[in-house]
């Protein structure tokens, strides 16, 4: 029993039946999650179906090196989170920490390769809207694979920055001795949602980045 | 059994007084006071609307409001009804503050993400308000790009962030009630002895985590295209105005399922309850409500048909409307039998219930029409379609929902509404109900078609008729309103289980003790224990 939480919440039973719910409580909210990218993927699946053309074009301007660091970055992160949730089960508080700290370090590193692989496509002005300049027959077809580019690795990205932020809580939570082998829900149910993001990720690359290259 | 028979000093209403107690709850039974009080302000906003709508139609000629206006109230009726009350009307309401209670719980599995659900909720419903003060929007509730993207000129995004934010509180509500029923259940308390309403709500919490996200990412992308300019939906860019109706309706029909399941939950109560019958084929309305819920997410192109796409795919998608028939007509039937040598009686409730089954059934029948391909064509976009879904969301979803907040006001109160007043406003409700939109089904299949404020002469009759049937109607909803006020302070003290009903709910005293149950409850068997058995019991 942890000194620090000796009573699960009031509406539970026992620790047992907190954890499934938290637990079940996330795989719902990733069912769901499933779903909100599914428009996205179905949009894109629909335009790349309809102008495969255009959209391996558009395939050909992203950056194939910085995307594939990216990808090794954030399966390393998965990795640490693993680490990280290994940790709490075990009960070693300075690991949990140092894992976390890790992952959002990752995370960090992924979001800035993101960011310098935005400001090029501003620079080449494949930005969709107003300033998109783009020569070729297909210049219309390639801003829609812009921005489906630009949208699904934006939501991926804004998945990422609450990832990180809970992840700071957690280990602030983990730091103050918060979790222990009985109760560290958070920390795997966090553990999922990071998964998840990173799932997310290895669709979204060869959709955008590899599909149609050679 | 009843031995908590006498009312404990202390319960959820009277725990701790103060608006922090209110407003900072965790307390399922207050958040579902909570919700009450929004969304029934937004209830009477949204017929304020109608009121208006009908009000024009009155005559012929467009004389009342200028066209544009005419087409932001439409669209704001639409919009705060569907989104804002029938889409949270009975789980928000009535499942919060019965879910815990009906399976033992002493509250749902996340209280703190129950009230944050109800705090989206209101932010969502304040953007639909400002809004409206704002000068309103007027693409439907439908959202129909291109208009929406590049046409209209009004406040498309403002909207559609408060749709989206109140996405959220669905899928809220969904994850709490679908991980309270499979974690929380009480001993002894087996799926197969779970109430109906309970089956109902699972069922729609399912279509809230899963047709919820879609809506939520399809307005998105109309907000995006409308602020950037980048033609996701643009033809002239390479885009498909289709791709937003087939992302659209994929939530949008399942909502309809989300609107009508929980009503035919609280059916199943009230039925039983008041013909003092187990009901008849437990296990066959329990899977309708799955199947339902499970077939109801591949119907959504028979809105579709008339947009260009596959012939072959309308073919399909009738083939499943149809079939969505079968558990629909299932749960009729077995309500139907139930009834069938009990002993009935007619409290205010019930008259709700017959008033559902009714009007569902019509309801019901004419989606059928619709589902036609041949017929659909005829008839698309017409007041046949309107009557069509009114009867479902109005003479279904609004009748249970009334009829559920007198059925369970003694156990949220613990007072009695006035019986006499409460049947005369179900038969209001019920006449002007009728009035209004049967002669909008003659209407429709006239070819009078929607959202236009003005129409040929040789329909004024039947439109006055409707306009007559409103004003009926309107004065339906306006009496529970003032009694059910009156009750909450002066109506007699009901005691735990006014209805002799079973149900864990009932066992517990009116109002319940802020933990629901003095000591959690053991099930010893299935659901609906009344007829003969019951009466030996109570030798």
């Amino acid at each position: 029993m942890s000194e620090t939480r000796a009573a699960p919440a009031h509406q539970f039973d026992d620790f047992e039946q907190q954890y499934e719910a938290a637990s079940l409580g996330m795989w719902a909210f990733l069912a769901t999650e499933i779903l909100f990218f599914g428009g996205l993927f179905l949009g894109y699946t629909v335009y790349r179906t309809l102008y495969p053309a255009a959209f391996t074009e558009g395939s050909h301007h992203l950056d194939i090196v910085l995307g594939s660091i990216n990808t090794a970055v954030l399966i390393g992160s998965s990795l640490t989170m693993a680490l990280a949730v290994h940790s709490a089960q075990v009960g070693r508080r300075q690991a949990i920490v140092g894992f976390l700290a890790l992952t959002m370090l990752l995370g960090l590193v992924f979001l800035s390769i993101k960011t310098v692989e935005y400001g090029h496509k501003f620079d080449e002005a494949l930005v969709p809207g107003a300033h998109f300049v783009y020569d070729g027959p297909f210049a219309p077809q390639v801003q829609l694979f812009f921005s489906f580019y630009f949208i699904m690795t934006g939501l991926h990205a804004l998945h990422m920055v609450v990832g990180i932020g809970i992840m700071a809580v957690l280990a602030w939570l983990a730091w103050r001795g918060k979790f222990s082998p009985t109760y560290h829900t958070p920390v795997e149910i966090s553990g999922l949602y990071w998964h998840f993001v990173d799932v997310v990720w290895i669709f979204l690359f060869p959709l955008l980045y590899l599909l149609g290259r050679h | 059994m009843n031995a908590t028979a006498t009312t404990p000093r202390v319960h959820y209403l009277n725990a701790n007084y103060g608006i922090a107690s209110w407003l900072l709850t965790t307390d399922h039974k207050r958040i579902a006071l909570l919700y009450l009080a929004t969304i029934t302000l937004l209830f009477f906003i949204g017929g304020a609307a109608a009121v208006l709508i009908r009000l024009e139609l009155i005559t012929p000629a467009g004389d009342l409001v200028h066209s544009e206006t005419y087409n932001r109230l439409f669209t704001l009726h639409g919009i705060i009804m569907i989104f804002f009350f029938l889409i949270p009307s009975i789980p928000t309401v009535l499942g919060n503050f019965l879910v815990p209670m009906m399976i033992g719980a002493r509250d749902l599995a996340f209280p703190r993400l129950n009230l944050a659900s109800w705090y989206l909720f209101t932010a969502g419903s304040v953007f639909a308000l400002v809004v409206m003060v704002a000068g309103g929007v007027d693409t439907g509730w439908t959202f129909y790009t291109p208009y929406s993207t590049h046409y209209s000129n009004s406040h498309v995004v403002l909207t559609i962030v408060g749709i989206f934010i109140n996405g959220f509180s669905s899928i809220l509500t969904g994850i709490n009630f679908i991980v309270t029923i499979h974690t929380m259940r009480a001993p002894g308390m087996t799926w197969f002895r779970l109430p109906l309403f309970i089956w109902a709500h699972y069922a729609t919490s399912v279509i809230f985590i899963l047709g919820t996200p879609v809506v939520a990412i399809a307005l998105s992308l109309v907000a995006i295209e409308r602020v950037f300019r980048v033609g996701i939906f643009d033809p002239a860019l390479g885009g498909d105005p289709v791709l937003f109706q087939h992302l659209f309706w994929f939530y949008s029909h399942p909502a309809v399922y989300i609107m009508i399941l929980p009503a035919m939950g609280v059916i199943s109560e009230v039925i039983t309850c008041f013909s003092r019958k187990r009901i008849f084929g437990y296990t066959a309305i329990a899977l309708a409500s799955i199947s339902i819920a499970v077939i109801g997410f591949f119907v959504w192109g028979h809105h579709m048909v008339v947009s260009s796409q596959s012939v072959y795919a309308s073919m399909v998608f009738s083939f499943m409307s149809m079939l969505v028939a079968i558990p629909s007509a299932v749960k009729v039937f077995n309500w139907t039998a139930t009834l069938y040598k009990g002993s009935v009686a007619y409290q205010a409730p019930m008259l709700y219930a017959f008033g559902f089954i009714g009007l569902f059934t019509i309801g019901g029948l004419t989606g059928l029409f619709l589902a036609s391909l041949a017929v659909d064509v005829h008839v698309h976009h017409t007041y046949f379609v309107i009557a069509h879904f009114h009867y479902i969301m109005v003479g279904g979803a609004v009748m249970a929902y009334l009829g559920g907040i007198h059925f369970w006001f003694p156990k949220i109160t613990g007072r009695l509404y006035p019986e006499g007043w409460a049947k005369f406003a179900a038969l209001v409700i019920f006449v002007g109900f009728n009035l209004t939109f049967f002669p909008q089904f003659l209407l429709g299949y006239l070819g009078m078609p929607r959202r236009y404020h003005f129409y040929p002469e040789e329909w004024q009759v039947l439109n006055v008729m409707s306009s007559a049937g409103a004003s009926i109607l309107g004065v339906g909803y306006v009496l529970p309103l003032i009694y059910l006020v009156w009750a909450m302070r002066y109506g007699a003290a009901a005691g735990p289980n006014p209805w002799r009903a079973a149900g864990l709910e009932w066992q517990t005293s009116s109002p319940p003790p802020t933990d629901n149950f003095e000591r959690t409850p053991v099930v010893p068997e299935e659901a609906y224990a009344y007829g003969p058995k019951e009466e030996a019991e109570v030798v």
